[in-house]
């Protein structure tokens, strides 16, 4: 199985969980990844900046129809949901979905829907349940789906959550995570230009 | 209070079965019938956000396809309407982005005060949450009575909502941190007038400003003017259409003119990229200067 992009969503606790996966990665990994973390809608360009430090992957903050880049990983803004097609990132300012903006289910089921089975999608730490519908879309699409083992989580109630909608998915601590992504066969690379 | 579970809820686009080629094709059939028929053309709008649109109009209308949802809007125009406004509205607040509307106050508002008469266009208005927040600036500043305001959307009925100035009750709370976030030097609640059914705010704050329909998409520019506004508007448009607003927007500014655009949006591999300088990186403000 060859994969195209991951998606990894996550809230409370999570900027410790992204500091743990991130930094694992090795500087050879060649799949984009969409970072979606709940966050408060005026936090600005924080994220990024400190998860650039664990990382030589180059990590962007995501602009409107931002093309997509083999091992680049991308941040969802505070206040915009992000919505994956084929190529690019785009930005919406629709209503929050589930009081998330941006919404982790919007961003998995775009990208499942986009990229089908090319898509490895990662629930992590969180105190409450949005992803867990992106992750059945991921799941019934044919994507990989990935869910931080509850018990290891500084909250268990997203990933708890997602394995109800998903009980297939594989269940990992932070560690098999990374290695499982660095160890994922990677498509050819992505075009350079979006749109 | 148990949080809501997203488990259920409305749908994020077509049931898992719906084949995803099909579904192109039938999203590129209904925004050509729409646009044949009714002449609003949606045909270069960003893809994923127009689909999730039209999946919620499709769940709301009771419907189970995209093809149901064409039939329905082609022959019956109260349903159109519907899907109108689902298509055309911009979800926004007042001081969305506080930051913004410092740097607004602090760095454009001085270059504006050189003019004895500004002209300022609020593209794709939408409920006018913009306009009267930038309005409450303008006015603060000593401004608003040498402006004058254009606002426009392609759509009449959120037009009509933005000149009546009535915004829910239950966002004040928010508007008003925002308001003191951006730099605000009153009492936000002395622009508005608490009714039981929403906060009305002041007519005085659209003395100058005119409502008005204009198509981005379609119309031409009609004025020139000394700033545009238009924040979150283009990330709803595809590559191809982002760049003939920015040819409408490059027309319609003076030299020297400012654009605004959402912090999250850029001139980067538009073809006016090199027409700007950027007055501030951050907020995405940028100044005409060939």
């Amino acid at each position: 199985m060859t994969y195209e992009i991951a998606v990894i969503g996550t809230s409370w606790g999570g900027l410790a969980a992204l500091h743990q996966i991130l930094g694992a990665l090795p500087s050879s990994f060649r799949l984009p990844v969409v970072v979606v973390q709940h966050r408060h809608k005026d936090s600005g360009q924080f994220l990024p900046r400190v998860l650039q430090d664990d990382t030589s992957l180059c990590v962007c903050d995501v602009e409107d129809k931002t093309p997509i880049v083999s091992g680049n990983i991308y941040i969802a803004p505070a206040n915009y949901h992000v919505l994956i097609e084929r190529g690019h990132l785009s930005l919406s300012t629709d209503e929050p979905v589930a009081f998330s903006r941006p919404s982790i289910d919007v961003t998995f089921i775009s990208a499942a829907d986009a990229y089908r089975k090319g898509v490895v999608g990662i629930v992590l730490t969180g105190a409450n349940s949005d992803g867990a519908r992106g992750l059945k879309r991921v799941s019934d699409r044919g994507g990989l789906a990935i869910v931080q083992r509850p018990e290891t989580a500084e909250s268990s109630i997203m990933p708890a959550a997602a394995l109800r909608q998903v009980p297939g998915a594989r269940v990992l601590t932070l560690a098999e995570i990374a290695d499982v992504l660095a160890a994922l066969t990677v498509a050819p690379a992505q075009r350079r230009t979006g749109t | 209070m148990a949080l809501p579970l997203s488990d259920s809820g409305p749908l994020e686009g077509p049931p898992v079965s719906y084949d995803p080629d099909l579904e192109r094709i039938e999203i590129e059939l209904l925004l050509e019938g729409v646009y044949r028929h009714y002449g609003f053309d949606f045909r270069s709008y960003a893809y994923a956000s127009i689909r999730r649109r039209l999946w919620k109009r499709v769940e709301a209308e009771g419907l189970r396809s995209i093809s149901e949802l064409q039939a329905l809007a082609l022959h019956d125009a109260t349903a159109m309407d519907r899907l109108l406004l689902d298509l055309s509205i911009s979800v926004t607040a007042m001081f969305r982005d506080p930051d913004f509307y410092r740097v607004f106050r602090q760095e454009v508002v001085p270059l504006l005060r050189t003019y004895p008469f500004i002209r300022i266009w609020h593209a794709g208005c939408s409920t006018g949450e913009e306009v009267y927040s930038a309005a409450i600036v303008l006015e603060e500043e000593g401004l608003l009575d040498r402006a004058r305001i254009y606002a426009t959307d392609i759509n009449d009925r959120v037009l009509k909502q933005a000149k009546a100035g009535i915004f829910p009750l239950n966002r004040m709370q928010e508007y008003t941190e925002n308001y003191i976030n951006a730099g605000g030097q009153r009492s936000f609640s002395e622009y508005y007038t608490a009714m039981y059914d929403g906060a009305l705010f002041s007519p005085s704050l659209t003395r100058n400003t005119v409502f008005s329909q204009h198509n981005l998409v379609t119309d031409r520019s009609f004025s020139e003017f000394h700033m545009v506004f238009c924040r979150n508007v283009l990330i709803y448009f595809d590559r191809a259409l982002q760049d003939r607003v920015h040819a409408l927007f490059y027309d319609s500014l003076v030299m020297l003119g400012i654009l605004a655009l959402g912090s999250k949006e850029s001139l980067r591999f538009s073809q006016y990229e090199d027409c700007y300088e950027m007055l501030h990186v951050k907020e995405r403000i940028y100044r005409k200067v060939r």
